[in-house]
């Protein structure tokens, strides 16, 4: 069948596309998108120009929940509401398929959600339930990366998990301070960040600082990185000052640079450095579980969003991508009626 | 009960160098009415979905259907009329004959030469048809329009702002529509090309949906090569 795609064709350029779809699959038509940071890098041109010349034109956005239009093997009925998994696995692979050569991922290997229909296999789909709220289910992708990361953190046997600190007073930030909460109800979230207005969203977690006003006696037993870019950098100095001996440190941020770590302190603490990207179909299903059995959740998560923009048309999606970039906090969603 | 009329009742006369039917022409490795059909298809909230073509057609577009499209129970293919009303007509005449409508009944009237209309636009056509009673999908006029009446001079240039290109689909309450389309004399059946008109002039509102610039009609041998381009444009990308 015939598809439209609106593919980015070089930076804050987009353009209709035509492809034909394979009817074997599942065809969903998108419902509410969210924009990334990722996304908005390739939009704005920031990637790296031998980046953007192999990769576009590609269409953009990998957050996204959309309705079901037909499946030809009736494992989904029409009209189901689901969330769309961007990693796509291309192979058989030992480790995680998000982490996998074999995989690709939307919006950054292949074409991503801003199409008239996505087509996908069966297992890249998670149904949502009727009663979820589908702008915050927009950005599930987001929570599932989090998810993951947490997840991993959970399966090391370490000492002391009393007290969990955040990095990062952004979207990921706030995601995975408010996941701890509901995931370790019993341990102190402690939240660092720098701007105070955005601290202010994080009402649930148990202490907030200002990353240059700390007291001295603070220590935390691991911390989660999600701050990103070059700041990371003394985001990372930071938790190895005040990370116990034997934690772990989860990494979330991307940065266009390579970023310097303090090596000699990490050995001299025992300290565990874990990476996250990405995520796969298990954690999709998990954050599914967490937020149907936490509908509380939905409302905190509602505070991140802060443009909902109206998409009918290539001059709507641009101008929702330039609000998304003068935008300082919170997620841009896209209502998508292209 | 909602319908789609796929009308592909012409013979393509403006085509030229052919005796097939543009519809039938080949549009990357299917023909264009199947890449169309299957847009409508894949809409699950269509009860029947008609297509209508030439007597000497009806044939060759069953056999072609049973090849290109596995899911085909709910198709039906019918003769379409000596106009593009009598096609419609047609259509509804079988829906009466097999179908218990109510006065909420849609159908949503299509080109088979419009492969690249959108799930969006189908999906509002529904929508608005069943609130309004009547729908066109247009997009705004992108070229100055002239008015001449001889051919020769221009007569006007009206304010572009306030016209639109009519694309398709097309759709109505089908009770509503039938019953217009019968109060026509056999003069006006002729000159009434298009069912949206038959509306306006009987003072029945029609609403706009948004159409796309991508929706286009395949008339002329330059829309098919242009289409062609288009859909193989993204290999060479």
């Amino acid at each position: 069948m015939i598809n439209i795609i609106y593919r980015l064709k070089s930076p804050k350029f987009f353009e209709e596309a035509i492809e034909e779809v394979n009817l074997d699959d599942v065809l969903v038509r998108p419902i509410y998108l969210s924009i990334c940071q990722a996304d908005q890098r390739y939009y704005q041109g920031s990637r790296p120009s031998e980046i953007l010349a192999r990769k576009l034109p590609m269409a953009l956005i990998h957050e996204a929940v959309g309705e079901v239009v037909s499946d030809s093997k009736n494992i989904f009925k029409a009209g189901d509401k689901v969330v769309m998994i961007p990693n796509t696995p291309f192979g058989e692979d030992i480790c995680r398929a998000n982490y996998s050569k074999h995989s690709k991922f939307r919006g950054s290997g292949f074409d991503g959600f801003t199409s008239d229909l996505v087509s996908l296999n069966h297992d890249r789909l998670v149904k949502i339930p009727e009663d979820f709220n589908l702008k915050v289910s927009s950005f599930i992708e987001l929570m599932t990366v989090a998810y993951q990361g947490i997840m991993k953190f959970s399966n090391i046997n370490c000492v002391s998990k009393d007290r969990l600190g955040v990095w990062g007073d952004g979207n990921l930030g706030y995601i995975t301070s408010l996941f701890l909460k509901v995931l370790y109800p019993d341990s102190k979230i402690i939240v660092f960040g720098k701007h105070s207005e955005n601290l202010n969203l994080f009402s649930f977690a148990d202490e907030i600082y200002m990353i240059h006003d700390i007291p001295d006696s603070l220590d935390i037993d691991h911390g989660f990185e999600c701050v990103g870019s070059q700041a990371s950098q003394s985001a990372i100095e930071q938790i190895i000052d005040l990370i116990n001996p034997q934690g772990t440190i989860n990494l979330f941020g991307v940065s266009e640079y390579p970023i310097p770590i303090n090596t000699r302190m990490i050995l001299e603490k025992g300290i565990t450095v874990q990476g996250n990207s990405r995520s796969e179909r298990e954690d999709f299903e998990g954050v599914v579980d967490i937020l149907q059995d936490n509908p509380q959740l939905f409302s905190y998560l509602s505070k991140l969003i802060t443009n909902i923009c109206e998409v009918k048309s290539i001059d709507d999606l641009k101008l929702a991508f330039d609000k998304d970039y003068i935008s300082k906090f919170g997620k841009t969603i896209l209502k998508w009626e292209i | 009960m909602i319908f789609a009329a796929i009308l592909a009742g012409g013979i393509g006369s403006r085509m030229g160098g052919t005796d097939t039917p543009k519809q039938f022409l080949t549009l990357g490795d299917k023909p264009v009415i199947i890449h169309t059909i299957e847009k409508f298809v894949i809409n699950s909230r269509f009860d029947k979905i008609l297509v209508l073509v030439p007597q000497s057609f009806i044939n060759h577009t069953i056999n072609l259907i049973s090849e290109f499209i596995k899911d085909n129970n709910n198709i039906v293919v019918l003769k379409g009329g000596q106009t593009r009303n009598n096609t419609i007509m047609n259509a509804i005449s079988y829906i009466d004959d097999n179908f218990d409508i109510d006065d909420d009944s849609i159908i949503v009237t299509h080109d088979s030469v419009r492969p690249f209309v959108t799930h969006r636009i189908i999906e509002d056509n529904i929508a608005f048809a069943a609130k309004f009673g009547a729908c066109d999908t247009v997009v705004p006029a992108s070229d100055t329009i002239v008015e001449s009446v001889d051919g020769e001079l221009i007569k006007n240039i009206p304010l572009r702002d306030n016209f639109y290109q009519g694309q398709t689909p097309q759709s109505f309450k089908i009770n509503k529509l039938a019953k217009l389309i019968s109060s026509l004399n056999e003069d006006e059946i002729n000159i009434l090309t298009d069912a949206c008109k038959i509306f306006v002039l009987n003072g029945e509102d029609v609403v706009l949906v948004d159409g796309e610039i991508t929706n286009i009609k395949i008339t002329y041998p330059y829309d098919l090569k242009l289409a062609n381009t288009i859909l193989k444009g993204i290999e060479n990308d």
